[in-house]
């Protein structure tokens, strides 16, 4: 079984929160996690809704391996419709408060309305209970972790909070976990802040049983983890980099979007990127990164743990942040490093803990400080905007102050929370949001790798890299080596690669295993684990079948084919340097074969067909 | 060489295990006082609430254990000790003549002196033939009123309450287990067991105890004047070392025999071990009868050193340390859980879930503990307080997050073994 | 050649697969509240420590259990509760300096590493190392008997 065939809902307009059974006919069709927290969501809201309103919800849902000793089966999704881009919002965490609410018992938590006063909800086991959060109002997720764990006075407990930011409105506020895991992009944490939710703390002590076949899945597991350890990006290259070992990768294809993807290299990325942070510093002879942290249960383990220079101008009075804490992953740095032309890595992790200090995405605040920076070098925005801070490109100050108002709401730092899209349009220059259906882009230029234009365009959430990430195909050759030039192809590799990381994200895993495994190495895991037959192919159909879901519904809440597409800067100024130098993204090239192998209409419409071949919700 | 043993609890049995271990020839003889094997008396309550059978709550389980070691069970019990010709006298006159002798007779439940105390139907809870008395005149719904929520008391009341009875307890302090809790500790233990469904009394006192006419039943009237109907009365007020039969051996008694270092009587080559001795306390350095099962067997150990080899190392003490399950809520104490002066507390209490963690620190040296809740590696108390580890950096950890105890004891007890760094 | 535990806390990525492993093999699922093995995370320090029972030479819970519940193995060395005799007394919890013998409230026993009778799960799962299994007196387990023995000499036994 796996699932605990158990959810939670918590109506916070009335103070309830009650048991249900998992609807399993949804499991079986959907998996668990991204896609059946989607099912529910589909079922339960008005697409139209206003996404902070009461009718929208968030859910909180793991997967079926989530919880198990399958490599990397500690994730969880939150699920709820987006402020930040209207479309449907699925961010998925790691850390360990997704197995832990397996563990408690539950698949899922369905919040519903939303509070009068604060709250935040607690569950120890099979009792769950709201709790009045006002005192933890105001506060950031590291400090609200802190006193929660107070006052639980049980070091075991894990915690997903929201921050300041959330609370402030920032629309693409994160949901923390565990200090350093978030549910980051899309503004989930803001939704859960719109419900008056502060925080979930859980503690769970009954345990995952109920392995359809243990000794098989044992089994299965086992080959996983090898394969994992075999591979060299699995086992050598995220280890002991992270995924900070794309920094000079990327910038190398000539595909790191820089300054507010005005240039597609930069100069500073061997400052920020994995390696540099292996390097002694002069102060005190330490390196950035202390050692590398796992989330629950991976075998691979490319979480950073990081520490400031003490000596640092952003932290030299602030003993707090002498502390190791969650460091700098790949989208993080190039958001806050090139895009920014910041290339001060110890401001890049000072900005970097405050993003999870406070709850914010570091991608979206990352791009958005790069839109604002360049609004201020073309003299749009100025000192009296931004209270006399000077937003210059490449200013590690501007970013490091950028990062303390906007995590507080503060000053300009509102307008920074607005995100890309809204700041430039309130300024006058949307064509200078780097942004997809309003969501900012992640760390690959689709000048210089094709297949990324086409799957940030077609991204059921708006911009993203974690929706079909070709990048595995087109730069590291996983499966197999295609030209990132070359747009031929790439739309039945981006459909594969959207259906498989669909499929992946419902299992409760990880998707860089992805690296390494295969929808064969992952579906016997799932098959062993679940009852019923779980084939590759019954796999990439779930896939398949979620993906549409999810495009359903952002149909459903108005947004159309001509939402696919991407900012005029990348569809008609070619790169400005390296191996794509000259080049544009040739969106338009692929987007009609795309729609076609998804079997929508031609201007990118769900038709009643694939609906029907879905057997999609009506 | 002769051993005699006087007692068969934990510090007698493990006395002469060692024994036997250190001087492979020697004479063992172990004197047993009840008409049973050696047992344990912290198994009593599993038995009361029928989890084991009588023998799961014997001391060693293998029927021929004593025998195979080459000591003998001897039943009876001592009457008189003789330490200038070296012999004991038992009741019925039968005397043994020793080389060495160790005398760890334990203790027996006191009953107060108030009228009634001894109508019939008033049980003390102290040995298994007490429990055994327990079990036969108890049924579902039998009104039972537990005299004193001491650890004897809270340790049976689940054994109780599962029986089904109607189950009220009195107690003289303000608070239950006054000897291992605070104030806050002993009412948030009391609480739980009120919601148990529990009536609890403290700051209550028995005055008399009263047979009804005309049937069975008793009446206990407190000092308010309150009376209470009951059918069973337990008392479970409190022990006292048994030392009667030494009076006139001119060893030296005080609330327990008092020992020294070696675990020596005022008599030579008379020891004292377990409930019956008053040893060394490691955190006060004071001597004092301790009555805990840790205590009797590591008495039961030293004493057969000292017995066997001479007197080498003297013994700085043995840390006082409870662990109690009252209806299921488990709390601990360790050492100066009340704390020194000049010392210095962090406390942490979550009244609404029964957790609570107190610390007590002299400098930065662990000195006392308490908890309530807690199961997960509570022994690092005892370790942090018995090595005396200096926790640097974690004591100022602690004050403010007393629930990271197990890691202030890894960064500080095992520092080298971890490794922290700087 | 008597084996032992070695850990490293070096190489620990505080993934928990020990602590799942453990659970599994011991419990029949997958529950690292019930864990024989325990990785604390200091995570200011950045460092993760995985910790279980050295099976010290003085086994403090053996000698403190009232019935006879815990034995050593002669095989490998360990101190194994017998659980169909423990009575859930926990003396041995609060005896054991190390803090390495916990109760179960679910089982109302108490509960401790037993190498899993020679094939420790936890090092099958462990993905970097930390935890192997391997020559006793190669093990800084020597450090750890150190220690074991300055609680034992506070002791006096």
């Amino acid at each position: 079984m796996s699932w605990t065939r158990k959810i939670l809902r918590v109506n916070l307009t009335n103070g309830t929160v009650v048991e249900e059974a998992l609807n399993m006919d949804w499991a079986n069709e959907y998996l668990g996690q991204r896609g059946l927290g989607t099912r529910y969501l589909v079922d339960e809201i008005d697409p139209q809704c206003d996404a902070l309103g009461p009718d929208n919800k968030l859910i909180m849902t793991t997967g079926p391996l989530t919880g198990t000793i399958a490599s990397t089966g500690g994730r969880y999704s939150v699920v709820c419709k987006s402020p930040l881009t209207g479309t449907v919002a699925c961010s998925n965490s790691g850390g360990f408060f997704g197995a832990e609410l397996k563990f408690a018992g539950w698949d899922m938590i369905i919040f519903e309305g939303k509070a009068a006063t604060p709250m935040y909800l607690n569950i120890e086991d099979d009792v769950a209970k709201l709790m009045p959060a006002d005192d933890l109002w105001g506060q950031s997720c590291w400090a609200t972790d802190h006193a929660l764990r107070q006052k639980h006075q049980d070091p075991q407990v894990r915690i997903a909070c929201v921050g300041r930011s959330a609370e402030e409105g920032n629309l693409y506020a994160a949901v923390v976990n565990d200090l350093h895991r978030a549910a980051g992009r899309s503004g989930v944490g803001t939704v859960m802040a719109s419900k008056n939710l502060k925080a979930v703390v859980c503690r769970g002590t009954l345990g995952l049983g109920g392995i359809d076949d243990p000794k098989r899945f044992m089994q299965t597991v086992k080959d996983g983890k090898k394969v994992l350890a075999e591979n060299a990006v699995t086992g050598q290259g995220l280890p002991t980099y992270g995924t900070q070992v794309l920094m000079n990768v990327i910038n190398e294809v000539g595909a790191l979007p820089t300054r507010n993807m005005t240039q597609t290299q930069f100069e500073g990325a061997n400052d920020v990127g994995g390696e540099a942070m292996h390097l002694p510093r002069k102060s005190d002879g330490k390196a950035n990164l202390t050692t590398n942290g796992a989330c629950y249960s991976c075998t691979i383990a490319c979480g950073r743990i990081s520490t400031i220079d003490r000596t640092h101008f952003s932290v030299k009075d602030k003993p707090e942040y002498w502390i190791n804490s969650g460091g700098l992953e790949y989208e993080a740095a190039w958001a806050l490093g090139p895009d920014t032309g910041v290339d001060d890595i110890d401001a890049l992790t000072y900005a970097n803990f405050l993003c999870n200090e406070d709850g914010m995405d570091p991608i979206s605040f990352g791009s958005t400080v790069a839109a604002a920076m360049e609004l201020f070098e073309t003299g749009v925005i100025t000192t009296e905007h931004t209270g006399g801070m000077a937003l210059k490109f490449g200013s590690a100050e501007a970013l490091c102050w950028a990062a303390e108002v906007t995590a507080k709401g503060e000053g300009f730092g509102a307008d920074l929370g607005l995100g890309s899209k809204r700041l430039c349009e309130k300024y006058g220059k949307p064509e200078l949001s780097m942004t997809v259906k309003g969501q900012e882009f992640p760390a690959y230029d689709p000048r210089g790798i094709q297949g990324m234009g086409l799957a940030y365009a077609t991204s059921n959430r708006g911009a993203c890299h974690l929706r079909g990430y070709t990048v595995a195909s087109e730069i590291l050759g996983i499966p197999e080596k295609t030209d990132p030039l070359e747009s031929a192809g790439k739309p039945g590799l981006v459909k594969a690669f959207q259906d498989a990381t669909a499929a992946v994200d419902s299992a409760g895993l990880c998707v860089f295993t992805t690296f390494a495994w295969t929808m064969d190495d992952i579906a016997p895991q799932v098959d062993a684990a679940c009852e019923g037959d779980w084939s590759t192919e019954r796999m990439m159909e779930v896939g398949e079948r979620i993906w549409n879901l999810e495009k359903d519904f952002n149909q459903k809440a108005g947004i159309t084919g001509a939402d696919d597409t991407l900012p005029a800067r990348l569809l008609t100024e070619g790169a400005n340097s390296g191996p794509a130098k000259g080049r544009t993204s040739e969106l338009s090239q692929m987007l009609p074969e795309y729609y076609q192998l998804r079997g929508y209409s031609a201007d990118g419409s769900m038709t009643d067909e694939t609906r029907q071949k879905w057997s999609l919700p009506s | 060489m002769h051993y005699v043993i006087i007692g068969a609890g934990p510090a007698g049995v493990n006395a002469a295990e060692h024994l036997r271990k250190y001087d492979p020839s020697g004479q063992i003889t172990m004197l047993v006082a009840e008409d049973v094997p050696p047992y344990s008396r912290m198994a009593l309550p599993y038995y009361l609430v029928g989890n084991i059978a009588a023998e799961g709550t014997y001391l060693r389980k293998n029927e021929n254990h004593f025998e195979s070691l080459g000591i003998t069970l001897k039943q009876g019990r001592a009457s008189s000790v003789d330490t200038q010709s070296k012999r004991i006298t038992l009741l019925g006159g039968e005397t043994i003549d020793y080389d060495k002798l160790l005398v760890a007779s334990g203790a027996t439940a006191t009953r107060p002196p108030i009228p009634g105390i001894d109508s019939k139907g008033v049980h003390n809870c102290w040995s298994l033939r007490d429990a055994h008395k327990i079990v036969a005149d108890t049924e579902p719904g039998s009104k039972v009123i537990l005299m004193g929520a001491g650890f004897i008391g809270c340790i049976i009341l689940e054994a109780l309450a599962s029986r089904g009875v109607d189950l009220t307890v009195i107690e003289m302090e303000n608070r239950m287990v006054s000897r291992m809790t605070n104030e806050v500790m002993g009412t948030m233990i009391k609480d739980w067991c009120v919601a148990k469904g529990i009536n609890v009394l403290t700051s209550t006192k028995v005055s008399e105890i009263a047979e009804a006419s005309g049937d069975d039943s008793l009446r206990v009237i407190t000092e308010g004047g309150e009376t209470l109907p009951a059918d069973v009365v337990i008392c479970a007020t409190g022990v006292r070392s048994n030392t009667a039969f030494l009076d006139g051996s001119g060893i030296q008694v005080d609330m327990g025999i008092v020992v020294d270092d070696f675990m020596q009587t005022s008599a030579s080559d008379v020891y004292a071990a377990g409930d019956v001795a008053q040893g060394r306390d490691l955190s006060t350095g004071e001597y004092y009868v301790q009555a805990i099962q840790p205590t009797a067997v590591e008495h039961g150990k030293l004493a057969a050193q000292n017995m066997a080899h001479g007197h080498k190392t003297p013994h700085p003490g043995n840390v006082n340390m409870n662990v109690l399950d009252t209806v299921g809520l488990i709390s601990t104490s360790f050492g100066m859980w009340m704390g020194v002066e000049g010392g210095e507390e962090a406390e942490m209490s979550d009244i609404e879930n029964f957790k609570y963690l107190n610390l007590q620190f002299k400098d930065d040296v662990l000195v006392g503990a308490s908890s309530l809740g807690m199961t997960q590696h509570v022994g690092v108390m005892r370790g942090l307080i018995q090595t005396g580890a200096h926790l640097g950096e974690w004591k100022d950890k602690l004050l403010k997050e007393p629930n990271r105890i197990s890691e202030a004891y890894l960064a500080s007890a095992q520092r080298q073994h971890v490794n922290l760094g700087a | 050649m008597q084996k032992s535990l070695h850990i490293d806390p070096g190489k620990c990525t505080g993934c928990l697969q020990c602590e799942s492993a453990c659970s599994l093999v011991n419990e029949g699922m997958v529950n690292p509240s019930k864990s024989r093995i325990k990785v604390f995370t200091f995570h200011d320090e950045g460092r993760f420590v995985p910790y279980t029972c050295t099976q010290c030479d003085e086994a403090w819970c053996m000698q403190a259990c009232p019935v006879d519940a815990i034995v050593l193995n002669p095989v490998n060395g360990s101190k194994d509760v017998l659980s169909d005799v423990c009575v859930g007394c926990k003396v041995c919890t609060i005896a054991c300096p190390f803090g390495t013998i916990n109760y179960n409230t679910s089982t109302g026993k108490v509960v401790k590493c037993d190498l899993c009778g020679g094939d420790p799960e936890c090092v099958e799962a462990c993905p970097t190392q930390a935890i192997t299994y391997v020559d006793a007196n190669a093990t800084g387990l020597d450090k750890m008997r150190a220690w074991a023995a300055k609680t034992d000499n506070a002791a006096g036994a």
